[in-house]
């Protein structure tokens, strides 16, 4: 609160930059966690901005209307303000940059939220996602594979987790000794086996090999992980980063496994780019969203000069050699980048979720970003920009594998569980700093923090409101949902995620998702079928009582079936709150030359309340038209 | 002429075919007048029957005595067949372009064709313009190929083209009306013609404004004098506003569709490569142009209750165009499969779109463009982007629009046939041939066509013409590049979980109806 100059502005505008009548009057207030706009008008209409979801704020010169302000966020929501006096702007300001930039942890927001769960609760959401169990499920450990204890306490790699699977032929002294000959000691571990085959999927840092440096247990280690895929005679070695890349690492002693010395290995360069490029990629993608009025060519120019897709595709394109060697040729994979901790995640999870049916549940999405992401050390408070630090190490890791996932979705629209929406829940609370799971950098920070005692976990909270995130044409017994996912990944079939990074303008959002549409038919169904068990029941009864002459009161029949209505409060819960924009409905985004602004006749065009003989048929059971048009609003109102 | 003179060799045995994403048929290949069979006279392997007006170019390869023709047809298919035999080969080369290039109307398949299903419904006398325009009581009507009779324009004059629609339905409260024409034919001089001012103008009661949209910018509309036509000077026309919108002439939009097809056909291409050729191909710009103009005539008639008229140069693509889908914007009747035929049959084939000129050549044409243009094609991805925007409120699905597009551009239908409601007349097309909305409407295919997700609302849809909201129409140009096994069972999911809906629906109704007839029955036995 120390941070807070001013509270409190009035007669704050908020701007809607493409129909800027639509712009509205209210009072913005700053609280320790939260910059809160809320709306003159009658509904009051309040928006919610969480402090460690903001990007930047950046204000404009002083004009006569007043100071705008402009609130970037990580999730890609831009907010315009516009500052009656330019003191409360240049406040508001100082407050914002200061409170979007805490510099220890104990300033992050999940070690104050607090959803009053008791503490038992709390340690019970801790235990939810078990990667022993997962490892269990995936058959390890075996005859082949075992878990060791030589990171214990985190002695040989601070970076990893504590307990690590490796090949049982591999001994104490070759893992320690291959440790050593691996960049931050992030010696070859097993991430994912795949039991049709036999072959699995390690992960490593890239070797230390320098130009002519060779390590005998390093050797003999990754003998030992291809040894303990029977079947084949030898394994991948697929370096992702490119192959000028590696090379270039040569010279400060790191690089990539010389052929010559380990056996049996076919090394594999696939080409995807570092932190930086990604970073200053993402950069121009969002830039191209943000254009005022762009032109197609406009758009289509950034996004190709962006070079966001072609990365995107070269991560997708790494899942898919990664795969095809897994579950076609039965041959066993060694992925590594510089420190395996950014391609390396997302090459092995990419794979994964092509591989194994089970990553692409709801369930099994949260199990897998926890085993290749949070537990192998992904740096989530560097990359995601958590505290205020050096801002060549922040750069969008998850979200292009996120992005992998939803490019997946277009081409497989009934292998996932889960739907768009998850995703983007996902990618928001990797930023928010809300729930503990993604704070720090490795598993021994998030010991040494004591997150499990003084944080909450995100994946009971999205475990419980599933039913926002499932997506209504996933069958378990469906044949795209089983098996191996083979995409194609030709140019033109990747597209510019509008759910993601078209959300710089609100009047750009879809306007009917068919996904909304069917969850709500499918939980009507649900509905029917117990009205239906109930009915029969109770026309049992009423026969059976007419042969014996008595009756009972029974429950109305008037009751009418009505479409289970997704509200608001479901879609976001009162913990939740992010960004929460009430009732904004789409406008034309295109303006009118006109200078006769006569009023609209009918309001809106698209304001449907006007349609008041809609409402008469929400009851009517027949009418299935009165559901729709209550869709028209939620689809058009904006959700986080 | 026989056709038989122009097949040297009617069959070739061995052909090999080679479509995308299917095995390859061996088998007989026959040519007849009007089709390319490939049989492989095995009793499961479906045969290929391949209209030869389908066929846009074709190119031959020679290995050896192998012989390779690369079929491209107007529907952005590409087939190979493999012939034995550099004579055969030849022939069959020389005979398909021969027969997919006929001059003569008469001698297309639509003159040929026998339905082998029952016409119930006769497509021909479906459309009556009387009955589109029902609604207009205050207007008088008047059909397009008599140009001089009703309104006494003069001959010289190119308004002569005039259809009227009413917006006057639920959401408009002032009748407006929405208008098509061509240029005015100003000149440099600034040329006059009462009577078009006075029809233009007694379509506004005192007091009310209009907006007339040139779907041309100012700069070409001034070039367009030179050749006698121009636009409207206001002075003239007191209530009208002018707007210019700048909708790329029909000539440049074959060149675009050429790119785009070529883009989308090479699959080597790297991400760079693609999104740099998808834009030079300008044809999202186009679907973008569009899609603006015909929101914004939309809106005058939504928003301000103003009446609209638009126009280009001859009022037959590009206003089209923009009427039509601003049409689709206001009007719900517009998204139901009926409503649209009408709106096709009313504003293209009786507004005179150039049918045949426009849909000659497709995107493999690489002769000297003559009028070819894929207006049409346009306007349905157009009504394309719509659909995804609002999956629920079209009766039809995308099938439907495909459908069209093929037809369009090779039928055996006489519908597309000729480029005016007079030429048709002449061609006798009526009699001679079958229409297309005969075959449509039959309930078997009807079901082909039917979105399962429509929820009929009464509601004017805005679409997004933000460039993000605009995709790439994969239906129609990827459609030979991808497997769409996953997409179609995405579509029959959704089929399937709207079905068994409705089956609960009528179950738990027919119990209620039970229960409620069991209770009161009942209740006189209860006592109070």
């Amino acid at each position: 609160m120390e941070h807070i100059r001013t509270p409190k502005v009035e007669n704050v505008h908020m701007i809607d930059r493409l129909t800027p009548r639509k712009s509205t009057v209210g009072t913005l207030y700053l609280s320790s966690t939260h910059t809160i706009f809320v709306e003159n008008s009658e509904a009051r209409k309040e928006t919610w901005v969480l402090h460690s979801l903001v990007y930047n704020v950046e204000r404009f010169p002083t004009n006569p209307s007043g100071s705008p302000l402009i609130i970037r966020c990580k999730n890609f929501h831009v907010y315009r303000l516009l500052i009656p006096q330019e003191r409360d702007c240049l406040d508001v300001l100082a407050s914002l940059t200061r409170l979007s930039r805490p510099e220890c942890y104990g300033e992050l927001f999940c070690f104050s939220f607090n959803p009053n769960l008791d503490k038992e609760l709390r340690e019970k959401a801790w235990g939810f996602i078990d990667l022993k169990a997962e490892f269990n499920r995936m058959g390890i450990p075996s005859n082949l594979w075992h878990v060791t204890a030589a990171n214990h306490e985190y002695r040989l790699c601070d970076t990893y987790p504590s307990e690590l699977f490796v090949p049982k032929s591999a001994f104490p002294a070759v893992i320690v000794g291959s440790a050593k000959f691996r960049s931050r000691g992030r010696l070859p571990v097993l991430s994912y086996f795949h039991r049709d085959t036999s072959a699995s999927i390690c992960r490593s840092s890239q070797p230390l090999s320098g130009f002519s440096a060779r390590s005998s247990d390093d050797e003999q280690m990754l003998q030992a992980i291809m040894k303990s895929n029977p079947i084949s005679e030898f394994m991948y070695v697929v370096d992702t980063r490119p192959k000028l890349n590696a090379m270039a690492n040569r010279a400060a002693g790191k690089g990539y496994e010389n052929e010559d010395h380990y056996t049996n290995i076919k090394l594999q360069f696939i080409g995807i780019e570092n932190i930086h490029v990604m970073r200053n990629s993402q950069q121009k993608l969002i830039d191209v969203g943000e254009l005022a009025a762009p032109s197609m060519s406009d758009f289509l120019w950034g996004l190709e000069n962006s070079g966001w897709l072609k990365h995107i595709k070269a991560v997708l394109d790494a899942g898919v050699f990664i795969a095809k060697a897994v579950a076609e040729d039965g041959v066993s994979v060694l992925v590594h980048c510089s420190d395996g901790w950014d391609r390396t995640a997302q090459a092995c999870s990419v794979a994964s979720v092509l591989l194994d049916p089970y990553y692409r549940t709801i369930k099994g999405l949260m199990v897998l970003i926890e085993k290749d992401w949070v537990s192998f050390g992904h740096k989530f408070s560097h990359r995601y920009a958590h505290l205020d630090g050096d801002p060549k190490e922040v750069s969008p890791v998850m979200d292009q594998f996120l992005e992998c996932v939803w490019q997946l979705m277009q081409q497989f629209p009934c292998a996932f569980e889960f739907n768009e929406r998850f995703l983007i829940q996902l990618h928001t609370h990797i930023y928010s700093c809300q729930y503990g799971n993604f704070i720090g950098n490795c598993q021994k920070e998030r010991r040494d923090l004591r997150l499990q005692e003084r944080t909450h976990s995100l994946w009971p909270h999205l475990w419980e409101n599933r039913a926002e995130y499932t997506n209504p044409l996933y069958r378990t017994d469906h044949s795209q949902t089983q098996g191996v996912l083979k995409p194609l990944t030709t140019a033109y079939c990747f597209k510019f995620w509008k759910g993601m990074y078209g959300r710089a303008e609100k009047s750009v959002a879809s306007h009917q998702s068919p996904a909304d549409c069917l969850n709500a038919v499918r939980e009507e169904s649900q509905q029917l079928e117990e009205e239906l068990s109930a009915h029969q029941e109770r026309l049992a009864q009423l026969k059976e009582k007419k042969t014996s002459g008595g009756r009972k009161k029974t429950n109305k029949l008037s009751e009418r079936v009505r479409r289970p209505i997704p509200t608001e409060s479901k879609l976001s819960s009162p913990l939740d709150y992010f960004t929460t924009t009430r009732s904004e409905k789409h406008t034309p985004s295109f303006t009118l030359p006109l200078e006769l602004a006569a009023p609209p006749k009918n309001g809106d065009p698209d304001d449907l309340s006007t349609c008041s003989d809609f409402e008469s048929g929400v009851a009517d059971l027949s009418s299935r038209s009165s559901f729709f048009f209550f869709f028209f609003f939620t689809c058009n109102s904006e959700k986080i | 002429m026989e056709f038989a003179e122009l097949i040297k060799t009617p069959r070739v045995d061995g052909v090999v075919l080679h479509r995308p994403f299917m095995p390859t048929v061996e088998g007989t290949l026959c040519l007849t007048g009007h089709h390319l069979i490939l049989s492989s006279r095995q009793d499961n392997t479906e045969e290929l029957w391949l209209l030869h007006a389908n066929i846009d170019s074709i190119e031959k390869r020679f290995v050896g005595s192998l012989g390779t023709i690369i079929v491209k047809c107007k529907d952005l298919r590409v087939i190979q067949l493999d012939i034995p035999g550099m004579e055969e080969c030849l022939n069959i080369a020389s005979s398909i372009e021969a027969l997919s290039t006929l001059d003569s109307v008469s001698l297309m398949y639509p003159f040929f064709y026998r339905p082998l299903f029952e016409v119930i419904e006769d497509g021909w006398q479906l459309f009556v313009p009387e009955e589109a325009f029902k609604d207009l009581e205050s207007m008088v009507l008047f059909y397009p190929w008599n140009e001089t009779t009703l309104f006494g324009l003069p001959k010289e004059d190119e308004e002569d083209n005039i259809a009227l629609w009413s917006a006057e339905s639920a959401f408009t409260v002032d009748e407006a009306v929405m208008m098509r024409a061509a240029q005015p034919l100003t000149g440099t001089n600034g040329r006059r013609c009462k009577e078009d001012e006075k029809l233009i103008n007694a379509t506004l009661c005192a007091g009310k404004r209009g907006y007339i949209i040139d779907t041309r910018t100012i700069a070409v509309a001034q070039q367009a004098k030179t050749r006698g036509g121009g636009f409207e000077q206001e002075a003239n026309y007191p209530q009208w506003r002018r707007i210019h919108k700048a909708i790329e002439r029909s000539n440049v939009l074959q060149d675009s569709l050429i790119k785009l097809v070529e883009a989308c056909n090479d699959q080597s291409h790297s991400m760079d490569r693609w999104l740099s050729k998808l834009e030079a191909s300008n044809w999202q710009s186009k679907v973008k142009e569009i899609l603006t103009t015909a929101c914004l005539a939309a809106q005058c008639i939504d928003r301000e209750g103003a009446s609209v008229l638009v126009h280009g140069t001859e009022g037959t693509d590009s206003t089209l165009q923009v009427t039509s889908l601003a049409q689709i914007i206001l009007d719900p009747a517009c998204r139901t499969i009926r409503g649209f035929e009408v709106l096709i049959e009313r504003e293209w084939l009786q507004a005179g779109h150039p049918f045949q000129q426009r849909c000659a050549q497709s995107a493999y044409s690489n002769g000297k463009p003559r009028s070819e243009a894929p207006v049409f094609l346009l306007f349905l991805d157009c009504v394309w982007q719509i659909l995804r925007q609002f999956p629920c409120s079209f009766q039809f699905n995308e099938n439907l629009l495909i459908m069209f597009f093929e037809h369009a551009y090779a039928s055996q239908f006489g519908t597309f046939l000729g480029n005016c409601v007079a030429e048709r007349v002449k061609l006798q097309l009526s009699q001679k041939t079958v229409s297309l909305w005969s075959w449509v409407n039959r309930p078997q295919e009807l079901e082909r066509f039917l979105n399962p997700l429509y929820e009929p609302n009464n509601l004017v849809i805005w679409p997004s013409v933000a460039p993000q909201s605009l995709l790439l129409w994969e239906g129609v140009f990827l459609r030979w590049n991808r497997s769409t096994k996953c997409l179609d069972e995405a579509c029959q999911e959704m089929v399937h979980i709207i079905e068994y809906n409705k089956e609960l629906q009528n179950k738990v109704n027919s119990l209620r109806r039970q229960l409620a007839q069991l209770e009161t029955e009942d209740s006189p036995l209860q006592t109070p």
